[in-house]
């Protein structure tokens, strides 16, 4: 246990060394190392958007063939869905934080949590082999029978996504036992912190949906290796079954992607409100709803598959139910943010993006759940637009905000909030830029996935890809200020954002190896300002760890590593 | 409220503050991942049953293609092998090591058999030609028995199931043979006592599942 009076021995430096990185078993640092990673795939799924946009700038072959364009945008999708946004949030944020607000030394099954790490390392190596000597292109839902008939770059992705699951279970298993087992002692269910329900939630999806998706790429496999016609009709087989298959995970997957963003705004409305979070109880379960209706609407995928009237009916009545508990977040959002004292803090106006972004991508969501209008927009720029707002205006947004917001903890520096604010406004007017006109052209028709247009969408056309431009410049900004921390950035205090959860209040700057010196016990809510007036007396910012009431306990506490002010 | 690690039995890991929260966490694990393998198979019971109710007429007469009496014999082996894991946790809870060890031994071994009967029932398929999917190719008079007459619609998609459900099983008992092997090593050493086997516990429950998705599979493949 390594503690020093000035505090500056701390998780990245307790022990050096690369060794002393891939053999971690520290959650702390599996997180940095998964962000390293996520953000590599973030990084290439985006160079593929801006490329996969800047062809569609004028209407015939502008810089790739159609055959380029095809495999661009299924490798741009399948690196955004199973090697970023997936991961993203769970795996950074909630490796990081996760076991520190719980106040726990580390996740229940810590070696598990590094094999999780290199099976999605190596999954993402497989998917890439694809590039080598083959192509995969069709998109990322590899609908059989098209996905068993083209090269074998599909058995690569496939084997690479099937990997990939077992990465995405051993997480969400590892997080479900942590929160059950491993909670500080008054750590009630009614006091964690919201963005610990999303992830329980999330965790659960994961480790219930994505077995599915496991026998599915291993059946698809099969079917283009040794052709067992259960997918492909010439064998006879049934390609619906296929796509019951696929979505029946990648609906759910759907709620693996956002639950966690819903998470991260639900801490940070809280604390940049300084207000308990309206109606926490419905926050938190509407969020376990979610994930429980998220598993009866995948036949929304399919009204014009051929499925049964009957079962669509059915699928598109579920799909309005998961409105509401979406409904009572935003609403309680609101509400916590108009009985509070809002603090507009860069995490914050990430926060407050994500409830005009993520209610459109929501609203519109709605909107393809009714079968009249879905048979009309499906496969059109409409469904693009939509799915882009819940994906990248749902957790795109929320996950800048959360690395906005944990970044000072993690590493110790504050980054420049000036940039980060005008950062944080590019990302929006590139955001909607981008996305906006895609509802436009996808209400008249435009279809999805094609290379080539019509000319009267040129003007839409361009508006979006001038966004893409405005967007990736903004997310530019944001790595490079972000890098720049490291080497300019102003030391972080322990709390510059008064924030009521433990990883602000009961650790150092940044966490000690162990998290704690000794197990944290927790009297108040997360979000229980009222509580907690003393640790604001000094006004501004907080720069005491709370640590009052047990006098047994303080003289063991990680001392301050800020001079108090 | 400080939990010193030194008060600790050696086996309880820095980060947990009791042997009881490690087992506990331990074994919620394990369920948990108990309950993927059944979604991981359950999507290939969901194929067996889309296929059975569009062509019953098929899957009635190749089921007759299976050998209910070598796959009965590994029902048996399996229920077998399951009582003697179950055994063993009874012997180690009691703290028995040399009973634990006896009835590892003897699991892993109704392990192996059932793997070395599945390998006969799968060559003497391969040899008249019942391959799964595209290779299905029924050839060949054994017995009296034209195998040609099971070239039936929808034949190899019976077959597909049939290999995929049971080597994906199969695979599983071969991963529970590797891991009884390890636990085996293990309590040679003497790892395991009364207050520690969690290990034991946890591949006990894995193995278990194992022989439960084979007893389902037993009558739906071979008698019905």
């Amino acid at each position: 246990m390594s503690h020093s009076a000035n505090g500056s021995i701390h998780y990245l430096n307790h022990a050096k060394g690369l060794k002393s990185w891939l053999f971690t078993l520290d959650h702390k640092r599996i997180g940095v190392m998964y962000l390293v990673a996520v953000s590599l795939a973030f990084l290439a799924g985006g160079i593929l958007a801006i490329l996969v946009r800047l062809e569609l700038l004028a209407p015939g072959e502008t810089i790739m063939t159609a055959d380029q364009y095809n495999q661009s945008f299924t490798l741009h999708a399948v690196l955004m869905v199973f090697a970023f946004i997936i991961p993203a949030v769970p795996a950074v944020m909630g490796n990081f934080a996760l076991p520190i607000q719980l106040g726990a030394k580390d996740v229940a099954f810590p070696r598990l949590n590094l094999a999780s790490f290199y099976i999605y390392l190596i999954g993402g190596v497989i998917v890439l082999s694809a590039l080598i000597n083959n192509r995969i292109d069709g998109g990322w839902t590899f609908y059989a029978p098209y996905s068993t008939s083209i090269g074998n770059g599909v058995l690569y992705v496939t084997a690479g996504v099937f990997v990939m699951g077992f990465s995405s279970i051993l997480t969400g298993l590892n997080f479900i036992v942590t929160v059950h087992k491993m909670r500080a002692p008054g750590l009630t269910w009614n006091r964690l912190p919201l963005f610990i329900w999303s992830i329980y939630a999330t965790s659960i999806v994961q480790v219930l949906a994505t077995p599915v998706i496991g026998i599915t790429m291993l059946l698809l496999f099969m079917e283009k290796f040794l052709h067992i016609g259960i997918f492909d009709p010439a064998l006879g087989g049934d390609p619906v079954l296929f796509q019951h298959f696929f979505w029946f995970y990648s609906h759910p997957a759907v709620y693996i992607m956002i639950l966690p963003a819903f998470g991260v705004v639900s801490d940070l409305m809280g604390t940049f409100s300084r207000h308990q979070v309206s109606g926490y109880k419905f926050v938190a379960l509407s969020s376990v709803a979610i994930a429980f209706l998220g598993f009866l609407v995948w036949g929304h995928h399919m009204f014009v598959s051929g499925q049964s009237a009957v079962s669509s009916i059915v699928f598109s009545l579920i799909t309005y139910l998961i409105g509401i508990p979406t409904g009572v977040k935003v609403i309680n959002w609101v509400q916590t943010m108009y009985r509070g004292s809002v603090q507009l803090k860069s995490p914050m106006l990430y926060a407050i993006m994500f409830l005009f972004t993520f209610s459109i991508g929501g609203f519109t969501g709605v909107m393809l759940g009714v079968l009249a209008i879905d048979v009309h927009l499906h496969d059109t720029y409409f469904v693009v637009a939509h799915f882009h707002y819940v994906m990248m205006g749902g957790n795109v947004i929320a996950a800048l905000g959360g690395l906005h917001y944990w970044w000072p903890k993690m590493f110790g520096k504050m980054y420049n909030e000036f940039l980060a604010k005008i950062a944080a406004l590019l990302v929006f007017i590139g955001f909607n830029l981008t996305f906006f006109p895609q509802f436009i052209m996808g209400a008249q028709g435009m279809p999805r996935r094609y290379y080539d247009y019509l000319p009267e969408y040129t003007f839409y056309h361009e508006l979006s890809t001038y966004g893409s431009w405005v967007l990736g410049a903004g997310l530019f900004l944001i790595a490079g200020y972000l890098i720049a921390s490291f080497f300019t950035g102003k030391k972080a205090g322990l709390n510059p954002w008064g924030a009521l959860t433990l990883e602000w209040t009961h650790t150092t700057t940044p966490p000690d190896h162990h998290n704690f010196h000794d197990t944290p016990i927790v009297t108040r809510g997360a979000y229980d300002f009222h509580l907690a007036k003393h640790l604001f007396e000094k006004g501004g910012e907080v720069t005491e760890l709370d640590l009052g009431g047990d006098g047994a306990s303080t003289h063991h506490a990680p001392v301050s590593n800020e001079p108090v002010a | 409220m400080a939990h010193s690690p030194t008060n600790q039995p050696a086996h309880v890991k820095h980060y947990f503050v009791s042997s009881e929260q490690q087992f506990d966490a331990a074994k919620m694990g394990m369920w948990l991942f108990l309950i993927t393998e059944i979604l991981l198979f359950s999507g290939m019971f969901v194929a067996y049953t889309v296929y059975r109710s569009w062509h019953p007429e098929t899957w009635t007469a190749l089921s007759t293609a299976l050998d209910w009496k070598l796959g009965g014999l590994n029902t048996l082996v399996l229920l077998a092998s399951s009582f003697t894991v179950a055994m063993g946790i009874n012997q180690i809870q009691r703290g028995n090591q040399k009973g634990l060890l006896i009835n590892l031994v003897l699991t892993f071994v109704f392990a192996g058999v059932f793997l070395v009967v599945k390998y006969f029932e799968y060559t003497a398929k391969f040899e008249h030609g019942l391959f799964p999917g595209a290779a299905f190719n029924p050839h060949g008079v054994s017995h009296g028995f034209d195998y040609a007459s099971y070239n039936v619609p929808y034949g190899p998609q019976f077959f597909s199931i049939y290999f995929v459900m049971t080597g994906i099983h199969g695979f599983h008992v071969l991963v529970g043979m590797g891991l009884f092997a390890w636990i085996t090593v293990k309590a040679l050493k003497g790892r395991f006592s009364a207050e520690y086997y969690t290990p034991v516990e946890n591949c006990g429950l894995y193995w278990h599942l194992v022989d439960i998705i084979w007893i389902f599979l037993f009558p739906l493949l071979y008698l019905i």
